[in-house]
């Protein structure tokens, strides 16, 4: 056992930094600092600048323009953007369909697609729910009926992430109604700008637009679009899912978010003394900080695993119920230690900070209650945390 | 970064839980805790025979220089057998804290003994008044020409009623009750004249005594290390303890979780194992998710046991905190999930509750802990 870095990827940890110091935009890094929600065009510039370094795909195989980093290096690399607090790399394209792609995907396929997503010039979604079909998602109903070169596909789908943003979609579609359900549903992609795909935006309890439903009305996708075989698609949905949970545990962000928490509850006063002298808040920080470092010892101990040649199994499972959980206690703390500032809400400050604008009340406050009624997505997102369980209770437990 | 165990931990193991798995079924250690002595000496010779009782001391001193890693996967298998011998006491505590603070003729003399099986100690640290504070030593030790007086009392002294020796600290300066300056800490024979001790045993089945010395004499020669200047190695010597007992409780936790695991796959009612029932398949997972994280925190505990002390303290109290939480799910969770039979005696899960909760209590609680980590954060 060795569980602190070796000096290699503590140098490794120090050139990531030094890169991020040198290339994040100061306008870009101003408006994340206070809390502004990122745009599209945020996203896709971060992104093409770790593109030009060659970072932008950290576990993609080296020669499709991966970086051949350790599990543990990408570990780093994680850590060191979420402390720079940089826009995240949307996953989409890069940590969804990518690796779908280059396991069940076609040569023509992965020429076509992959160098779109590594530049950010296509942006993808992912149309997996429908309005019946959330943690049942096996009981989909969009229907792609096969005419002869290409589908007819006819559905919804919901809670599409950044669906207004998108240039295309991938999709899960039943292709046949025989059999068990799980046999009929292909994963295929299609184009927004298609005939027939409409985009209605849904308003989330923060007030903002992230999420959509989107109508596919009698939309031609060519067969070509289809990945891997048909029936294939729940196959391809689940080895998603797996690459998903460990990304998810979030270990680096929280930890940031843990840092914000203190440095806000120092300048917050209780009873005329800082807020953190408080034993009362700060024990439930603490409580807090060490479920944090359990989850950080876990996540390390699987990555150590899966370098020894011990891929994470569905116990990894339990670094998104555990990461989220924990997600969600840091935002509710961050609400809370700013009192009153907490209530007043500013949409346009959700957008793109104070800029020139005198803040009401502390300039960190506005955001964050929003963002903690926002965060409560992340325990359903990517299979409730009650999903979660099943699996573990099934495939750990036998049960 | 690496977080797997290295080939002579990987060899303790192995030998630690096959030795568990021969010689420590439940009806025996039952027995065992029934008898007179409370354990068996004859298993303890055998911890003797297999270079268990040297394990932590340096090779100079006939030991096996093992560090707080070797005693982690050890202490793991005896928490799967809910092990009674006093090796947390004997050796993790007091051994390493005599041998940490004793002088060469000292260790010479004693420590053979110790690694042989022969002897036994106790570490008399905490008083009535003292709770989990370590500064807080109300026990005096007067100097008295060529020896010390020492007068006070110890209270819930682990493995007290059967030690040879204690290792019991005192106040020899230092400013009022509460200081870590002017702890002295000595080695006192069993059968002084002036030391009363009133042993019992404790609700997981172990024991440990109370005792109380008037005027106690002993030499100068008892005193370890510097007058007023043994703070720092109890200190120590309480991190080595919680990593051990960390590890011990994650043993406790494996076979709970096991144990419930088959127990809802076996049980039936409504016609059904009651496995098949969510509300007690995500309290099994419940269960599996903080084993899992204990297992995190028992690696990191021992990793961190030898760090300087500002970094140590912290991570063994985050630990600690972590595992008491856990442990006390884990008992809670168990017994509720075998129902009925969850409650009795004979079962061995109402065994490893009793002993997680004891373990949560020992060496400061889980709200002792959160507060010494809350307290780090300033």
């Amino acid at each position: 056992m060795q569980l602190d870095f070796t000096p290699e990827e503590e140098a490794f940890r120090l050139e990531v930094r030094e890169f991020i110091e040198a290339e994040y935009p100061q306008p870009l890094r101003d408006k994340m600092n206070a809390g502004a929600a990122p745009n599209k065009q945020d996203y896709v510039t971060w992104q093409q600048i770790l593109h030009r370094k060659g970072w932008i795909a950290p576990r993609w195989p080296e020669q499709y323009g991966g970086t051949g980093w350790s599990p543990t290096q990408s570990y780093i690399f994680d850590e060191e953007i979420s402390a720079a607090q940089t826009p995240r790399v949307m996953p989409f394209g890069l940590t969804m369909l990518g690796p779908v792609l280059l396991s069940f995907g076609s040569e023509d396929q992965k020429q076509q697609y992959l160098p779109a997503i590594l530049d950010s010039t296509t942006w993808w979604c992912q149309g997996y729910s429908e309005p019946d079909a959330g943690s049942d998602l096996a009981s989909l109903k969009t229907q792609a009926v096969d005419k002869g070169d290409h589908y007819l596909v006819n559905g919804s789908k919901i809670w599409t992430t950044y669906a207004h943003y998108a240039d295309k979609m991938f999709c899960l579609v039943r292709t046949s109604s025989e059999g068990r359900k799980q046999q009929g549903i292909s994963f295929v992609l299609l184009d927004m700008n298609d005939p027939g795909v409409e985009v209605a935006p849904i308003i989330t309890n923060n007030g903002l637009h992230t999420v959509n439903q989107v109508f596919l009305k009698d939309v031609k996708v060519p067969k070509e679009n289809l990945v891997g075989e048909e029936g294939a698609g729940w196959t391809i949905a689940k080895y998603l899912l797996g690459h998903e949970r460990t990304v998810i545990a979030g270990v680096a962000a929280s930890k940031q978010q843990m840092k914000r928490l203190k440095t806000i509850a120092e300048q917050e006063t209780q009873q005329g003394q800082p807020l953190w002298q408080d034993n009362r808040f700060r024990d439930r920080v603490a409580e807090v900080s060490i479920d944090l470092l359990a989850l950080e010892q876990t996540n390390m101990r699987v990555l150590s695993d899966e370098s020894a040649g011990r891929g994470p199994g569905p116990e990894a499972s339990l670094l998104k119920i555990r990461g989220t959980e924990i997600q969600q206690m840091i935002t509710e703390l961050l609400a809370e230690a700013v009192g009153y500032y907490g209530l007043p809400y500013h949409k346009e400050v959700l957008l793109s900070g104070w800029g020139e604008t005198e803040p009401v009340g502390p300039d960190y406050a506005a955001p964050l209650l929003p963002h903690y009624f926002d965060w409560r997505k992340s325990s359903i997102y990517g299979g409730s945390n009650e999903i979660q369980k099943n699996i573990i209770a099934k495939a750990v437990l036998g049960l | 970064m690496d977080y797997q165990l290295n080939e002579l931990q990987q060899m303790l193991q192995q030998s630690a839980e096959k030795y568990i798995e021969r010689d420590y079924d439940f009806l025996t250690r039952q027995s065992r805790a029934a008898s007179d002595l409370g354990y068996s000496q004859q298993q303890w010779q055998q911890f003797a025979e297999l270079g268990w009782l040297g394990l932590p001391f340096n090779e100079e001193d006939g030991g096996f220089g093992g560090g707080a890693g070797e005693i982690m996967v050890l202490m793991e298998a005896f928490g799967r057998g809910l092990v009674l011998e006093p090796y947390l006491a004997s050796i993790v505590l007091s051994g390493q804290l005599f041998a940490r603070l004793g002088n060469t003729e000292q260790k010479a003399d004693l420590l053979p003994k110790l690694i042989d099986g022969s002897c036994k100690l106790a570490l008399a640290h905490s008083e009535p008044g003292s709770r989990y504070e370590l500064e807080r030593v109300q026990s005096k030790a007067d100097s008295n020409d060529a020896s010390y007086l020492l007068s006070g009392q110890k209270s819930v002294v682990l493995n007290g009623n059967d030690a040879d020796y204690y290792l019991i600290s005192a106040r020899t300066g230092g400013a009022g009750d509460i200081d870590a300056e002017g702890i002295s800490l000595f080695l006192v024979a069993a059968d002084s004249p002036g030391l009363t001790v009133r042993g019992y045993r404790t609700a997981d089945g172990l024991q440990a005594a109370d005792l109380t010395f008037e005027q106690l004499e002993v030499a100068e020669s008892a005193l370890l290390g510097e007058p007023g200047n043994a703070f720092e190695a109890i200190e120590w010597c309480f991190d080595q303890g919680i990593a051990a007992l960390s590890a011990e409780a994650l043993g406790c936790m494996e076979i709970l979780h096991q144990t419930t695991v088959e127990y809802l796959q076996t049980r039936k009612q409504f016609d059904t194992p009651i496995g098949k029932f969510q509300v007690l398949q995500h309290a099994a997972v419940d269960m599996f998710i903080a084993l899992s994280q204990s297992r995190s925190m028992v690696y990191l505990a021992a990793d961190r046991a030898d760090s300087a002390r500002d970094q140590r303290r912290a991570a063994l109290s985050a630990a600690k905190n972590f595992i008491g939480r856990a442990g006390r799910l884990m008992g809670q969770s168990a017994t509720q999930l075998h129902g009925g039979v969850g409650m009795s005696d004979e079962l061995n899960v109402s065994h490893y509750f009793k002993r997680l909760t004891t373990i949560n209590t020992w060496l400061g609680d889980d709200n002792h802990h959160l507060a010494q980590y809350s307290d780090s954060l300033l």
